[in-house]
């Protein structure tokens, strides 16, 4: 094995912040889901922490070299799964669980370095042809995860790319046209959704007109959330959670619980460290050598904090009922690997930055 | 392509001005979450904390029963039987290995059983149940019962299993049940269907799978504040699924099943007057209770792999030439068309020419028939007097006479699945061979040859046509009000009858190709046919049938109803690779009129008592 594959520490001030907010967030999943639960999301975190090791050690060059091998992989992945949706007969499998939930996963981060490699020896801001290429490139995959079907993910796996578009410094008229087509083409949009979705919506905006199905569970988390206070009601004390009326209290409702326990002031603390942290990311891009880290890096943590608003904003009824979990807090391995893995990516643009300029 | 230059500098400055822009974004929106949460916090604390001292009402689901299935005298085919499992809460238990271990005293856990528990503790969330094991026994229940308190966490709850009482001999026709799919899950309405659901995967079950399945009820739990259970009250009960009545005969059914023997096929049993199917089989069959719980992936390649492609519904989706079946037919199309009439005779000589065209078209008979008239065509099924009639009359005439019979076209029975087949045209040819249609195809198209393929419910749903004289009684399985229609022409009474008479002769002249299945006491009119088998190789080609292996051998057709004064069953039967309709499909037809008949005889003793 190389010795100096292992010389790169990733950037110490971002791992020490992440530490923290994975410890604090296993702290909370205690009171959510006693230790069993505690024991088994350490081991995917330890996991995943290699992972963002591993991967700090790889030139960010390297995976310039093999991103269109990397998005070319996951479209093919999003393609087979199409088919093995299809030709599954009867039979209840094993396998379509785990497998149908994977590369839409993998999408949020080889769409974003896709859309970065595309404009990566382009003079920005990029011409129309450019945008044209991204355009096809963030259409091919959510329009395949749209037709799982799975919408929210499509959008969400859309936003990462457009952020790339949109650090790539696209004219503000561009930007603000766009939204306005956007915003203009929502009722077209809702001809679209499935009725469960439109339920979803229509719910979000009026809760207590279904109090059994999705209202119930924001209802719940509001009084959760209200009912925490300034300070909390304590570490496992919060009724909400421990009397089981808080729906998925370890996973999309983790941030309910802690809002129950630990009150506000355990709700800034939380703000506080997804601040530090996506400030920091968002300074390894700026310091970044190359288009291409810079864009991916920026678009990585944009992508972050809108998990996160998306997340928040869900459970405190501000934004429609979508599963997403807060990242790097919600019990679950997916997330917490796909994530740490493009923190990696990031630790991996700083080290290998600082070497050259030694 | 022209790149433009890139300048580094300006470029760092536009990207480090975006990155200012979207700091100060996520600052705005974090601002805002920040003041949702104050002020669910600090400003609506009171209003909140209220809410939860009151809160004490949980919410579930009461599950709504699945409709039974019926046959048409009230025998149950399908239902739900309580069944018991054991399962875990493994954030509420200790030492889980060691648990299990203990309960392998209790309950019988093989390896397997292991594995699976394994499996869903690696991939389900600790805090939600897990099941141990399905379909516990009485002595398991009771067993557990007793050592209930050495294992917290662990529950034995009651549930619904589907069970189908006939499964092999209704597999394609109730089709089977299984857990709801994602997909299928997504498209459904989520007050109705929660993600363990049965959900109808086939057949009737698929097809009245929103009558079956019923609307979810709601329970109302009161719990104090330590999390006790105070009450519990049904504040909605569910609507259970909607029963079905079948017009199946489940004894004909039987029959009908048992009379194929070894054979694999398709038989279809109808009372012609109302279009009600009687009986409905494809064989061979399979164990379809096997799939209501996801079947292994071992055995389900078994079935999906097996030569006899058991998983495949041959009634509805099977498709066949008609081969001489459509005889009958192209007689009615003639007779409508006077082009023959009821005394039109020809000489047959043992093969046909069109006009200026050297290639011979075949009799079955070497030498010909002789002279025949239209009942003995029928009876000897003279292929010459088809071919001559089907060219005279032409494509276009004969695809919009067979049309109305639903030859090639969805007949809308209520089961799922359903396929067209063909009916060949010269449009279906130009848009599907781009190629213009040749008078030879005309020529076969008499004897039921050519690029025809026809599913056995379409030959039913002609059939009833047939024998009903005239009636399209749409086919269904489910009892309902019968929907007449007549055919859009009409045909006089004395076209259907020599018809009827030359199928009549089929079985009961003593020149009849059916003579073999003549019944004593009643008259039975039919019709053999005998529908090609492709693939063959060149020397195969001229090797008889019993010469060839099985699965090259062509497929037997018969097609039948009785009594011939006022039919009530009429009867399709494809025996796949049977080589001869008379010799492989008659019999199998006869049997199922013969139990029909007997059927019928039994309840007048009864009602004459």
């Amino acid at each position: 094995m190389n010795k100096r594959f292992f010389t790169y520490m990733p950037d110490p001030v971002l791992l020490t912040l992440l530490l923290l907010l994975l410890g604090y967030g296993l702290v909370v999943l205690y009171s959510a889901g006693g230790i069993v639960v505690v024991e088994r999301q350490a081991v995917r975190i330890a996991l995943g922490l290699f992972g963002l090791y591993l991967v700090t050690q790889f030139r960010p060059e390297r995976f310039e070299q093999f991103t269109p091998l990397i998005y070319a992989g996951s479209v093919l992945l999003l393609i087979a799964v199409f088919f093995f949706g299809i030709t599954v007969k009867g039979a209840q499998r094993w396998l379509d669980l785990g497998i149908s939930i994977q590369p839409s996963e993998l999408c949020k981060i080889s769409l974003p370095m896709m859309v970065a490699w595309i404009f990566r020896h382009t003079a920005l801001p990029p011409n129309w042809r450019y945008l044209l290429a991204a355009a096809v490139a963030i259409g091919i995959c959510a329009g395949l995860i749209y037709k799982q079907p799975d919408l929210g993910t499509a959008i969400l796996v859309a936003a990462s790319g457009l952020f790339v578009v949109f650090l790539a410094g696209i004219s503000w008229k561009f930007i603000f046209s766009g939204l306005l087509v956007g915003a203009l083409s929502l009722p077209v949009l809702w001809q679209f959704l499935h009725e469960y979705q439109r339920q979803r919506v229509l719910m979000f905006l009026n809760p207590e007109s279904d109090p059994l199905n999705y209202g119930w569970n924001i209802i719940q988390s509001k009084i959760a959330i209200g009912s925490g206070g300034f300070w909390g009601k304590g570490w496992t004390e919060g009724s909400q959670t421990q009397l089981d009326f808080l729906p998925e209290h370890s996973t999309d409702f983790i941030l309910s619980v802690l809002s129950e326990e630990f009150g506000f002031f355990g709700v800034l603390l939380l703000f506080l460290l997804y601040t530090l942290i996506i400030m920091r990311c968002l300074y390894i891009a700026q310091q970044a050598k190359t288009t291409y880290n810079r864009l991916l890096c920026g678009a990585l943590t944009l992508i972050f904090f809108v998990y996160i608003t998306i997340n928040a904003g869900m459970i405190s009824g501000v934004l429609p009922v979508v599963g997403v979990p807060l990242p790097l807090v919600s019990y679950g391995g997916t997330s917490v690997l796909t994530l740490l893995a493009s923190f990696g990516i990031i630790t991996s643009v700083h080290s290998h930055k600082k070497l050259i300029q030694q | 392509m022209g790149r433009q230059l890139k300048q580094p500098f300006q470029e760092k400055k536009l990207f480090t001005e975006r990155i200012i822009v979207a700091l100060i974004m996520i600052m705005v929106v974090f601002t805002l979450l920040l003041s949702r949460y104050f002020y669910l916090q600090v400003i609506q604390h009171d209003n909140y904390t209220k809410q939860a001292e009151q809160n004490k009402i949980k919410f579930s689901r009461i599950n709504p029963t699945r409709g039974l299935i019926y046959d048409r005298n009230g025998l149950l085919l399908a239902e739900n039987i309580t069944t018991y499992r054991l399962q875990v809460v493994p954030e509420k238990s200790q030492a889980l290995e060691v648990k299990l271990q203990q309960l392998k005293q209790l309950v019988s856990l093989d390896d397997e059983d292991i594995v699976a528990i394994q499996a869903q503790l690696k991939y389900n969330p600790v805090f939600k149940p897990i099941t141990i094991k399905s379909k516990l026994t009485e002595h398991e229940v009771s067993r557990f019962v007793v050592q209930k308190h050495q294992f917290p966490g662990f529950n034995i709850e009651p549930y619904l299993i589907r069970k189908y009482l006939y499964p092999m001999e209704l597999s394609h026709l109730i089709g089977f049940v299984g857990k709801i799919s994602e997909a299928e899950f997504a498209r459904q309405d989520h007050s109705i269907y929660a993600k363990d659901d049965y959900f109808g995967k086939t057949g009737l079950e698929k097809y009245y799978e929103q009558q079956l399945h019923g609307t979810p009820g709601q329970l109302v739990t009161e719990i104090n504040a330590q999390g006790k259970q105070l009450s519990e009250k049904i504040s909605t009960p569910p609507t259970n699924g909607t029963h079905l009545n079948l017009t199946i005969d489940m004894q004909l059914q039987k029959a009908a099943y048992r009379a194929f023997g070894e054979e694999t096929g398709a038989a279809i049993a109808v009372n012609p007057n109302t279009g009600e199917i009687l009986a409905m089989v494809s064989k061979p069959g399979y164990d379809t209770n096997e799939f209501i719980n996801g079947i292994s992936q071992v055995n389900y390649d078994k079935l999906a792999q097996s030569p006899d492609k058991p998983l495949f519904d041959r009634s509805i989706k099977g498709g066949y030439e008609p081969g001489s079946t459509i005889k009958p037919y192209i007689a009615l199309a003639g007779l409508y068309h006077q082009l023959i009439t009821p005394e039109s005779t020809m000489i047959s000589s043992g093969s046909y020419k069109i006009p200026n065209q050297d290639r011979p078209y075949h009799d079955w008979k070497q030498g010909g028939h002789g002279k025949v008239d239209l009942v003995n065509s029928l009876a000897e099924s003279v292929n010459v007097f088809f071919y001559d009639l089907a060219y005279r009359l032409g494509i276009d005439k004969i695809h919009d006479f067979l049309q109305p019979f639903k030859f090639g076209q969805l007949t809308g029975i209520d089961i799922a699945g359903e396929k067209r087949g063909i009916l060949p045209s010269r449009t279906w040819k130009r848009a599907n061979r781009d190629m213009i249609w040749f008078p030879g195809e005309t020529v076969i198209t008499g004897i039921g040859q050519g690029y025809f393929v026809i599913t056995p419910v379409q030959m039913a749903q002609a059939l009833t046509t047939l024998a009903s004289k005239g009636q399209v009684n749409p086919l269904h399985l489910v009892k309902r009000p019968y929907v007449k229609k007549p055919l859009p022409f009409d045909l006089k009474p004395q076209h259907w009858q020599v018809v009827h008479d030359g199928m009549t002769a089929v079985i009961n002249a003593p020149n009849g190709t059916a003579r073999a299945i003549r019944a004593k006491d009643y008259l039975i009119a039919g019709k053999s046919g005998t529908s090609q088998v492709f693939g063959k190789s060149e020397e195969d080609i001229y090797k008889k049938n019993d010469e060839l292996p099985k699965h090259l051998r062509n497929h037997a057709l018969f097609i039948a109803f009785a009594p011939i004064e006022q039919p009530e069953i009429a009867v399709v039967v494809v025996a796949e690779h049977g080589a001869s309709g008379t010799k492989a499909a008659a019999p199998i037809a006869k049997s199922i009129i013969d139990s029909f008949m007997q059927e019928r005889q039994d309840l007048k003793a009864v009602s004459d008592e």
